[in-house]
């Protein structure tokens, strides 16, 4: 790794001052996607700002229709929670298929959700499940969070507090995973609710995308036959060593229908 | 440079560090405790897997400032003298290595899953073992190891 100055944050808000004072800093969570890219040298920041221990990142709540889980919640304790595990049992399952069980005791939902690798899987949670995004500055929607390819509306300043998921009647998360990587080659969470179905794909394109075609079949049928015939386009999804573009959409179909299936 | 303390198998340790100190590098060459290995420089291998306060994790994707203040336990905190771990005991007995070098990390990794989850199966103890890489055993007689010490320690 290239030398950094590593400082711990009290608070959020001196989280952000020393983010502002710094020349290129960059926030520690779990630090399971920065570590790996810094020691291969393909990131230099100035400073690393650990926000790994905050208690205001921390907390999981069910209440009424909403499951609020603090950023810095990490995915093994996702994957467990009592909580989650009843409310909404996607999320567990997805939370417990990220990485390897040493990934899942560091990585955090923010700094996944920060990150927004495209093969991340919480991306798929936070559009499928309908979330409402809480930073240090204001509250976003996921669909306007997560603008494209590592790429999120977060400023350079601004960090991620929690995550509020609405509880749906019924929803699965199923993927494709990279066997080495167990990153997504295609992961498709299906979530049903009053007010209709929400499909959401990561690992396919650049970036998490809803399969608007998708959700109005299951709108009149929620079943994997309403699906059958809908065939995702390859147009601008992503090809590369481990999967190409009509792989990948062809995967997108086999993994809705498997999600629907699982939820029904 | 940086001090870091922790307590390593029990005992408090400190180091002077450069702010980019992993964990493992603070446990091998500062502390001297070369049981850790280092397999891989991608964080994929788990050769060098400990447990800080309790939990398994990569000490190659840890700086040694995250874990100040943490209890670290290492491979060589396991046995009780000359009373190998029952983990340790049953990877001689199943002959769950041949070169060796994955064995600090499966060995705690396997302690932390035997820990976490009760009447470990063996499709689960393969798919809990997807963080640590063995490219001498073919993985058989590490799932048999495992197994084994699960149940004698549940016994």
């Amino acid at each position: 790794m290239y030398e950094f100055n590593y400082k711990k944050a009290g608070s959020l808000d001196e989280a952000k001052a020393l983010l502002a004072g710094a020349d290129d800093g960059k926030l520690l969570s779990g630090g399971q996607t920065l570590l790996p890219t810094m020691k291969q040298r393909l990131a230099m920041p100035s400073d690393l700002i650990d926000i790994g221990s905050l208690a205001e990142l921390k907390g999981i709540a069910v209440s009424g229709d909403v499951l609020s889980i603090g950023a810095g919640e990490k995915h093994a304790d996702v994957a467990s929670s009592s909580e989650i595990r009843s409310a909404l049992p996607a999320l567990a399952d997805l939370a417990g298929m990220i990485g390897d069980p040493h990934v899942r005791h560091m990585g955090t939902l923010g700094g996944s959700i920060s990150n927004n690798d495209p093969a991340a899987d919480y991306p798929a949670a936070c559009v499928g499940l309908d979330a409402t995004i809480h930073t240090t500055d204001r509250s976003l929607s996921a669909e306007e969070f997560f603008v494209g390819m590592f790429e999120t509306a977060l400023s350079e300043t601004e960090i991620v507090v929690g995550v509020d998921f609405k509880v749906p009647q019924k929803a699965a998360y199923m993927k494709f995973p990279n066997p080495a990587s167990r990153y997504a080659i295609v992961g498709v969470m299906v979530a049903q609710y009053a007010s209709g179905p929400r499909v959401a794909v990561t690992g396919a394109g650049p970036s998490v995308f809803r399969q608007m075609e998708m959700e109005q079949a299951l709108a009149s049928d929620f079943s994997p036959g309403s699906i059958e015939a809908i065939r995702q386009s390859p147009e601008s999804l992503n090809s590369d060593l481990h999967a190409s573009a009509d792989y990948r959409a062809h995967l997108v179909g086999v993994m809705a229908k498997r999600a629907v299936e699982k939820a029904s | 440079m940086i001090s870091v303390k922790t307590t390593v198998n029990g005992e408090e340790r400190s180091a002077d560090v450069e702010d980019r100190t992993l964990l493992v590098s603070y446990l091998r060459e500062h502390l001297r405790l070369t049981g850790t290995h280092i397999g891989c420089d991608t964080s994929q291998c788990g050769a060098c897997v400990v447990h800080v306060n309790g939990k398994a994790v990569k000490s190659c994707t840890m700086l040694a400032a995250q874990a100040e203040g943490c209890n670290i336990t290492t491979v060589e905190g396991l046995a009780d003298g000359d009373t190998l771990h029952p983990v340790q005991a049953a990877f001689r007995e199943y002959h769950g290595l041949q070169c060796g070098f994955c064995t600090p990390g499966m060995i705690m990794s396997a302690v932390d899953l035997i820990r976490r989850i009760p009447d470990l199966d063996e499709p689960t103890i393969r798919q809990e073992l997807e963080g640590n890489l063995c490219r001498c055993t073919g993985y058989q007689n590490i799932v048999k190891a495992i197994k084994s010490a699960a149940e004698q320690m549940a016994s």
